[in-house]
């Protein structure tokens, strides 16, 4: 961690410009003067977007919501690195207190044929969503639960459970994998189910249905770069991936569907 | 206005009997609908947060066909997703003593007798329900080392009665309910549509039959039929910028809702939340909470000595005021939000404060640490402490946190009967975006309890008694109604996109939030609620003739969204400061200077002010009409609420 900056910084921003998915994008270059440290990455695209306003240019679209680091709705690629320099965090948790006056910075949208451009930095992330439906659930309907304590859940599995539960689905693992593979987020749903008895029922049937669609999207192979792990925000551990695996194989061996 | 005309039109059908039969008594009377016949019934659901995903798997589950919206990229990341403490239930676990009925007291009392007694205890009776839930679809709580469930304490409770996920406990209760969606959109019983707004509520012969939305991405502008709408659209806090909502949470839907006919019940009713990170700089774009369930270990103090100015740990014990454990002895640091919250401010208009702005008081963790280890309060709060670290570059391990309050969230909403149906029949709102269970002040676990009562457990039998019980008529998007209301939306879009003034929607919203917190914050009187009137309707002026919204409402346009919402605010902020301007006593979040105590408690008025405040639109520049639900308390005795 470099010691924070105390004076207001200078940057260039190598901007990805797009008007819509069909449209050919490019990089625009913006100068902005007087960036506070202490503002976040977002804020500081804030300002330079109310002056792009002002001199009646559209400003810079992202996808941004909670700005606390837990919706998975903001992402960028920033200096080449998703969510950029810092470890575990956001682009909205990323501070400009880690870039130096001066700084070039280059930001573009999540990179992936799954992940379609919608405008500038905006992509469209809904393949995460049928992934999901494929079978990242239980399949219990309201009213049919049994009182919460009758099934006693080791403590050591509930928090593993819940260190694969805690992904927030912001995409950066496909961003930063070379085959633009999603096998980290689709591991953190499968590793999340698996290890409580709830999801005991529907593993295999879950991890076969999941692994199709996600293929099915256009996403790539895993082969174990773990460069999808260096860049989550969530700290999700591709130890999931290797549980992933396990659970494959399993399934696909005995599987009677 | 005719108060006596009005209170009969408000019905809020509350079933007779004992309070806790009331809602066996409800369930068992309401009619319902075949199952083969369900199939025939759609019912849009605006919203995905807790209480739209949960209903709207719900009724799916049932065999109704859904259509559920959000404006959001997916459901998964509705702003529930940011709660952090925990959700209570009265499962009394612990067996410390808690109960239905204690959970219901507590509830009543914390939210300052101004909700409806016969809610507040359903809510406490499917509580229990809502955990096993939770439970059977994955949810991940902390359980003991046994493997039973674990439970934390939380402000303006004597038990332990919440259980959480870590610190991130909406996020994975929504998506448990997130989950469930999904796997009804796999079987084709729920259509979703994300990156949607809406933007306007088709009322078809006096029932709620469909909404407008734009489609975020095209910039088309959308219409959908229906025999049922629900509301879970969330709170109005962005109404001062500020707040510790998402950016995109927005007032529009409800808003619109209110313009068709639905009345609007205690606006003025906020929640400030007393842990939150301190404002920075003029640039700043949100506020961050810090979890209340913080407060469990963490002490909040000021100097004694307001000209001090050395880093705190260079502060002896005797030299600091532990403020609310001197105030409060009773319950301490775990004294409910707006008490904690104007303790801070108390403090901080005193002198006390620390920072550089000195809008900030301490919340120490150093006794927590050397009793029970780092490792502890690590496991316990840990992503709470990496997120403080990353915004403001200090080691909450090694120094004090220095928090101060937040606009977090709004009690007040759109008014529901009992069945949770608003004055527009078919019209159902539900969660944050309704007003009825929390009365003038939230307790800490309860949003989440609530957001979810009302999606799994009370929508799913409620709606089903409206659509089994109205006659309704087929209806589709061809109905001229739909047309019309289309082309307002699309009329009014055209006159933002039309303005081409100086200032950005980003300028425009700031001022009315410093309006909001300058006028109707911590503290409130009437000088200053007039002041923010009419500078709001100066302000709303000024928006629609000095806006500038680039690009063209065919396109992915995010200013252009955003100048939707503003608009709404800038209407609602008005109501807002009346709603605050009418209600002369203090309560809950809403302390007004002229009415407090010699040691400057709130100072209810119960003789006047027992009711909810509903207001009704009467078309743009009329004054709205203010009907008065009375409250009335048969269970709990209306005391002062003390935490001494």
């Amino acid at each position: 961690m470099i010691s924070p900056a105390h004076h207001n910084l200078s940057l260039t921003l190598k901007i990805w410009r797009q008007p819509h998915a069909d449209a050919p994008g490019e990089f625009r270059t913006y100068q902005l003067q007087d960036v506070s440290p202490h503002m976040s990455f977002l804020e500081m695209l804030d300002i330079l977007n109310e002056q792009l306003i002002e001199k009646g240019e559209e400003p810079v679209a992202f996808d941004h919501d909670c700005r606390e680091g837990i919706c998975g709705m903001c992402g960028m690629m920033i200096n080449g690195q998703a969510h950029g320099p810092d470890h575990e965090t956001t682009t909205c948790q990323l501070h400009m207190r880690r870039f130096e006056d001066g700084d070039t910075i280059v930001i573009e949208p999540w990179r992936s044929r799954a992940f379609p451009v919608i405008r500038d930095l905006a992509v469209d992330r809904s393949a995460f969503d049928r992934i999901i439906q494929a079978g990242g659930y239980v399949s219990v309907k309201t009213g049919q639960a049994i009182d919460g304590n009758a099934n006693l859940i080791p403590q050591q599995d509930q928090e593993s459970s819940m260190d694969a539960a805690a992904c927030i689905g912001c995409g950066a693992c496909v961003a930063a994998c070379k085959n633009a593979s999603a096998m980290l987020f689709t591991s953190a749903k499968v590793s999340h189910l698996v290890q409580l008895p709830q999801g005991a029922p529907e593993r295999k049937k879950r991890v076969l249905s999941m692994i199709s669609q996600h293929d099915e999207e256009g996403f790539g192979a895993c082969t174990n770069t773990y460069e999808c792990e260096a860049a989550c925000p969530a700290a999700i551990s591709v130890s999931h991936i290797a549980r992933l695996n396990r659970e494959y194989m399993k399934a696909m061996l005995t599987s009677k569907e | 206005m005719s108060t006596a005309a009005a209170q009969q039109t408000l019905d809020s059908r509350i079933p007779d009997g004992p309070i806790d039969q009331k809602w066996t008594q409800c369930k068992n009377e309401m009619k319902l609908v075949a199952p083969n016949n369900k199939r025939k019934f759609d019912i849009i659901v605006v919203g995905t947060g807790l209480a739209g995903a949960s209903a709207a798997a719900s009724l799916a589950e049932l065999g109704y066909n859904v259509k559920a919206f959000c404006y959001q990229d997916s459901p998964r990341r509705a702003h529930s997703i940011a709660a952090q403490g925990g959700i209570n239930a009265a499962k009394n676990y612990p067996n410390d003593g808690d109960s239905v009925y204690r959970l219901f007291y507590d509830t009543v009392k914390g939210g300052d007798f101004r909700a409806r007694e016969a809610n507040v205890y359903r809510l406490a009776e499917v509580s229990n329900n809502i955990i096993d839930q939770c439970v059977a679809q994955g949810v991940p709580f902390a359980r003991e080392y046994g493997g039973t469930l674990a439970n934390r304490t939380f402000g303006g409770a004597q038990v332990s009665r919440t259980f959480y996920c870590r610190g991130q406990t909406g996020q994975q209760l929504l998506l448990g309910a997130y989950s469930a969606l999904m796997r009804q959109v796999s079987v084709g019983k729920v259509q979703m549509y994300p990156r949607r707004e809406m933007v306007d509520l088709v009322v078809v012969d006096g029932n709620a039959r469909g909404i407008v939305c734009r489609n975020l991405v095209t910039g088309e502008i959308e219409t959908h039929a229906a025999h049922a709408v629900l509301l879970c659209t969330g709170g109005y806090g962005n109404v001062f910028y500020l707040s510790t909502n998402a950016k995109g949470c927005n007032v529009t839907a409800a808003w619109r809702c209110h313009r068709r006919g639905a009345y609007f019940a205690n606006p003025c009713f906020t929640q400030i939340h007393p842990t939150c990170i301190p404002v920075k700089g003029s640039y700043q774009s949100k506020l961050t909470l810090m979890s209340e369930s913080l407060r469990n270990d963490g002490r909040v103090w000021v100097p004694k000595d307001p000209g001090d100015t050395r880093s705190p740990s260079q502060i002896p014990e005797d030299q600091r005021d532990y403020y609310l454990e001197r105030r409060y002895p009773a319950f301490g640091n775990m004294v409910p939000r707006d008490v904690a919250s104007r303790a801070a401010k108390e403090r901080c208009d005193a002198g006390y404060g620390v920072g550089e702005s000195h809008l900030a008081v301490y919340l120490d963790f150093q006794r927590a640490i050397q009793e029970q280890g780092r490792h502890v309060i690590e496991s316990k709060y840990g992503n709470l402490f990496h997120m403080y670290k990353k915004i403001t570059d200090e080691n909450p391990y090694e120094v004090p946190m220095r928090i101060y309050p937040a606009v977090h969230y709004t009690m007040g909403g759109l008014w529901v009967d009992y069945h949770l149906e608003s004055t527009i029949p078919g019209l159902f709102v539900l969660g944050e975006a309704n007003f009825s269970d929390h009365g003038a002040n939230r307790l800490g676990a309860s949003a989440l309890m609530q957001g979810l009562a009302d999606g799994y457990f009370v929508a799913p039998y409620t709606v089903g008694h409206h659509l089994a019980s109205s006659g309704l008529k087929p209806v589709t998007t061809a109905h001229p109604k739909f047309k019309e209301t289309a082309v307002e939306a699309r009329n009014r879009i055209e006159r933002m996109l039309s303005v081409n003034g100086k200032r950005s929607v980003d300028d425009i919203h700031r001022q009315l939030g410093q309006i909001m917190w300058d006028n109707c914050g911590m503290a409130r009187n009437a000088a200053g609620l007039n002041t923010a009137i009419n500078e709001i309707r100066n302000l709303r002026e000024e928006f629609w003739q000095n806006v500038r919204v680039l690009g063209s409402g065919q396109s992915f346009n995010q200013a252009l969204e955003h100048a939707g919402r503003l608009a709404d605010f800038l209407e609602f902020g008005e109501l807002f400061a009346k709603d605050a301007l009418q209600r002369e006593e203090s309560c809950g979040g809403h302390f007004r200077e002229e009415h407090q105590t010699a040691d400057n408690e709130a100072l209810r008025d119960d003789e006047h002010f027992a009711y909810a405040a509903a207001w009704q639109f009467q078309g743009d520049g009329q004054e709205e009409t203010l009907h008065k639900e009375q409250l009335t308390f048969n269970e709990v005795e209306l005391t002062t609420r003390s935490y001494k």
